[in-house]
């Protein structure tokens, strides 16, 4: 790691930016650094440390949005929320654990630049839906602004969406607004409980599309294969030693008391079904969300696949065959989570050549520094889109000093 | 409103281009002839018209990249058109442009229930998707107004909202994938069946770009299956501000409404006198709240909500029955914009957001302000997103009406900018706003915004004078500022 540069504010950011511009001074971009093993290594960069800019700046409960500093904690902000009975409602991650760097620490523009989402993803959409607007610097050393801070807004071109997962390579966000919501009142999860035998990936993966091609507005879908449920947090989950299929209700009591009996009603035919009320359901959703079914091997690499939903399964086991590893469907089956032995290779050709196939993509995400550095960790694009995003990154940083090469070899 | 002032070299061209584009798209899909042109030479803001150079309707996305590589290569801008419904003049034509219409893409390409999805082209209407899903018990969730006859490629380039936005998101937030045309007519796909991109977001800055990044030639969205029940409440206030109190305590409870709609006195009286929906005459203020979901759902919240009216004095509560009563109270909101139009020969629909703890100080300002001027205003309002829609009444024929009422609606978005909100919540910037862009944006965030331009479409061949202002050349735009001095920040710790 090499210099640390401290900004106390957003003028400051400003000054640091127009000096590396000026000096192509290429810059490593940190919030509370738990992210750094995502993308590229930054190895021996100078890293801006955006740590100091933490605040929020405003709430207003009733009219759904909150502004905060770049680097004010997620954690800080769901406690002011939680006062309110608010919640930011795609469920940010904590990979921490997953990836050996701080847990509990990650930011609002680091959640943002990476628009990670957890289980909520098909019901309330990812971080970019709920991303309305922010103040930047860009790699111009320009200070600019997008968007605004009312939930519905067309004016000009919705930037915030082209900040969301640029992994800070085209700007370096110094205040960010998004959209909040009310907290569901009541949650709980209907679980089916494949027989012993098998990891029921076809099943589960169908299993989940019924749920959520039903009328009962399903907020997770999930399938955890038996080689993972075992793991589980849950007690009841952790003992059944079966496969589970788990999806989850949210809403006004009756509501969800209702839904849950039509969802198990619907899903009967796969298998014994059970509920798992609030604390188990939380603990449940948090330990997908988190991925703490692949922190116990930390050697495994992990890669992430976004495919259409009922090709998950389908794709997961062409991988798998042949390569040991594990499974994990979210996303009704749109999200798959692969742990598997490390390669040098980290077998990319053959993961994304199946990807491919159905659409979608493929990102390395968890691999050690060296593998990332000649592994491309991003879905390598092709020739017009590289060429539109190099254009793009090249507008809004065009000496490249904003975490040159994290995404992509010359982006 | 000026427009860029238009090349002759191009115009002098025209009988040159026609013959070129007639090459690539044979037959009845060019439109030379001035009569016929005359249909396609304003979109939903009637106060602006121009004929287009020529009109193309291709048929394939083949014809689509080269006639665009030809407009690239010759300079020839381009106006795309949808269903030409748009209320902030993006469709306008241009003297000496060809405006690309997209009707002709006109079939729905899959239905795919296993993964909740349409793939169709652009030129295919909104309200035409839920219909080939319904059956099945689907639909497609972005509901504008003129979802008979809007094109889901339009909504695309506005990024629609509608009346049920606020628990369902606008287009952008139901679109899985595009298929579109650059300007030098290479075709990208972006996005697909599967959530969110592997890397720059470009299928959300697509969205609501207002035809100045490309043209989109398909479209997937995502479809929902239909909420067991619907139901909906009219709540009549005394005054706008209780009628605000109820929207924030409604959403305080922890309620999002499918929708939840404000008119003011003058649209109830509108309404009421065009459909008689039933609303109730002698009030200030009238809420339609709407709450769809399971049937336990939609009772237990009808109740809540009953609750927190009568506590935030609505002195009339009315909760629809069965569907036909349902339907009844929608369509004298439906009818808003037509039955206030019927009051006067010409009205102007604005479209600004707010903050919504700002509506009475607005509503107040905005009455100041329709008396200085000496024209009516009409009210109707998405209160749970905070968008006003006020129509400004007026006659063309009077001279000078229609300055004023031009000048009314700009006074109304400076407001709406000034308490925190924007110049538009769902209608596009167009030609219509585009001079108020500096009201909310300084130069050098317009600046940035066309960079982003800059990188699809280098030349400002696509729809230019929409949107921005002042159009920079990008090479321009590209120029590096260099700034002061190069001893850093003295001040600053460093580890």
């Amino acid at each position: 790691m090499g210099e640390i540069l401290k900004p106390g504010d957003a003028d400051e950011v400003l000054d640091i930016i127009q000096w590396a511009t000026n000096s192509a001074v290429a810059l490593d971009i940190r919030g509370a650094g738990t992210k750094i093993r995502l993308g590229r290594p930054m190895s021996g960069l100078p890293v801006l440390d955006l740590s100091a800019l933490n605040a929020i700046l405003y709430y207003e409960a009733s009219e759904l949005v909150l502004s905060a500093s770049a680097a004010t904690p997620i954690n800080q902000i769901q406690q002011a929320l939680a006062e309110n009975n608010q919640v930011i409602a795609f469920e940010p991650p904590d990979f921490g654990k997953l990836m050996g760097t701080p847990s509990g620490a990650a930011t609002l523009a680091g959640i943002l630049s990476c628009n990670l989402a957890g289980p909520r993803r098909i019901q309330a959409g990812a971080a970019r839906d709920h991303f309305l607007g922010f103040n930047a610097v860009s790699g111009r050393g320009e200070t600019f602004k997008s968007g605004s801070r009312v939930v519905k807004n067309v004016t000009g071109f919705d930037l915030s969406k082209l900040m969301a997962g640029s992994y800070g390579t085209l700007a370096v966000l110094t205040e960010a607004t998004i959209k909040v919501l009310p907290a569901p009142e009541k949650v709980r999860t209907v679980l089916i409980c494949w027989a012993q035998d098998g990891s029921y990936d076809h099943g589960g993966v169908k299993a989940l599309g019924d749920a959520m091609a039903s009328p009962h507005e399903v907020s997770g879908a999930a399938h955890v294969p038996a080689a993972l449920a075992h793991l589980s947090g849950v007690q009841f989950i952790a003992e059944t030693g079966s496969a589970i299929t788990a999806v989850r209700v949210e809403g006004p009591g009756p509501s969800v008391e209702h839904r849950c009996r039509e969802l198990r009603q619907l899903l009967g035919r796969y298998g014994s079904t059970e509920e798992l009320h609030t604390t188990n359901s939380t603990i449940l959703w948090r330990e997908i969300r988190d991925l703490d079914f692949f922190t116990h091997d930390m050697n495994r690499l992990i890669w992430k696949l976004s495919v259409p939903p009922s090709e998950g399964s389908r794709v997961a086991l062409k991988i798998l065959e042949g390569n040991p590893g594990d499974a994990l469907y979210d996303w009704g089956g749109g999200l798959v989570w692969l742990a598997m032995e490390p390669r040098e290779d980290a077998l990319a050709e053959v993961v994304r050549s199946f990807v491919r196939e159905v659409g979608g993509h493929a990102t390395l995400f968890r691999a050690p520094d060296k593998m990332r550095a000649t592994v491309s960790t991003f879905h390598p694009l092709d020739g017009p889109m590289h060429s539109i995003t190099k254009r793009i990154k090249e507008g809004f940083d065009p000496n490249g000093i904003l975490n040159p090469g994290r995404m992509h070899d010359d982006i | 409103m000026e427009m860029p002032k238009p090349d002759q070299t191009i115009i002098d061209r025209r009988s040159q281009i026609i013959n070129d584009l007639h090459s690539i798209v044979p037959g009845e899909g060019l439109i030379a002839d001035e009569g016929e042109l005359k249909a396609f030479e304003c979109d939903g803001l009637m106060a602006y018209r121009q004929l287009p150079l020529v009109v193309v309707l291709p048929e394939t996305t083949k014809q689509v990249s080269q006639i665009m590589a030809y407009c690239y290569k010759n300079d020839v801008k381009i106006v795309p058109r949808g269903a030409g419904t748009g209320l902030s003049g993006g469709a306008l034509p241009l003297e000496d442009a060809i405006t690309l219409g997209l009707s002709k893409f006109n079939k729905i390409l899959e239905i795919d229930y296993d993964n909740r999805c349409v793939t169709t082209q652009p030129g295919v209407t909104n309200l035409a998707i839920t219909q080939c899903v319904e059956d099945r018990g689907f639909y497609y969730a972005p509901d504008p107004s003129s979802q008979i006859a809007c094109s889901i490629g339009g909504n695309v380039a506005e990024n629609s909202g509608g009346v049920h936005c606020l628990k369902y998101g606008l287009t952008t937030n139901n679109l899985l994938g595009i298929e579109m045309v650059m300007m030098n007519g290479e075709v990208i796909r972006i996005g697909g069946k599967h959530l969110d991109p592997s890397s720059y977001d470009l299928l959300g800055v697509v969205t609501g770009s207002e035809g100045l990044l490309g043209i989109i030639t398909e479209v997937t969205v995502r479809i929902l299956r239909k909420p067991e029940i619907a139901k909906a409440l009219l709540l009549g206030f005394e005054s706008c501000e209780s009628a605000g109190d109820c929207v924030a305590a409604i959403i305080g409870a922890g309620i999002i409404p499918g929708g939840m709609e404000m008119m003011d006195t003058f649209a109830i009286q509108a309404a009421e006198d065009f459909v008689n929906a039933g609303y109730p005459r002698n009030v200030a203020a009238l809420l339609i709240v709407e709450l769809d979901g399971p049937a336990p759902e939609v009772e237990h919240l009808i109740s809540k909500v009953e609750r927190i009216a009568t506590n935030n004095n609505a002195t009339y509560i009315k909760v629809s029955e069965d569907e036909e009563e349902r339907l009844k109270f929608w369509s004298g909101r439906k009818a808003a914009f037509p039955a206030v139009g019927r009051l006067s020969p010409d009205y102007l629909c604005m479209d600004g957001t707010i903050p919504r703890g700002q509506l009475a100080y607005v509503l107040r300002q905005m009455s100041i302000l329709s008396q200085k001027y000496g024209l009516r205003v009409a009210n109707v309002f998405h209160a749970g997103d905070g968008n006003l829609h006020p129509l400004i009444l007026f006659d063309a024929n009077n001279e000078g009406e229609m300055e004023a009422a031009e000048a009314l609606g700009a006074d109304i978005l400076r407001l709406c900018v000034q308490v925190g909100g924007v110049l538009t919540g769902e209608h596009g910037v167009g030609v219509e706003k585009r001079d108020l862009m500096g009201e909310m944006f300084t130069e050098e965030d317009l600046k940035q915004q066309q960079r982003l331009k800059c990188a699809f479409d280098p030349g400002h061949l696509l729809n230019p004078g929409k949107v921005y202002p002042t159009l920079h050349r990008c090479a321009e735009l590209g120029k590096m500022h260099v700034h002061k001095g190069s001893l850093p920040f003295p001040d600053i710790p460093r580890f």
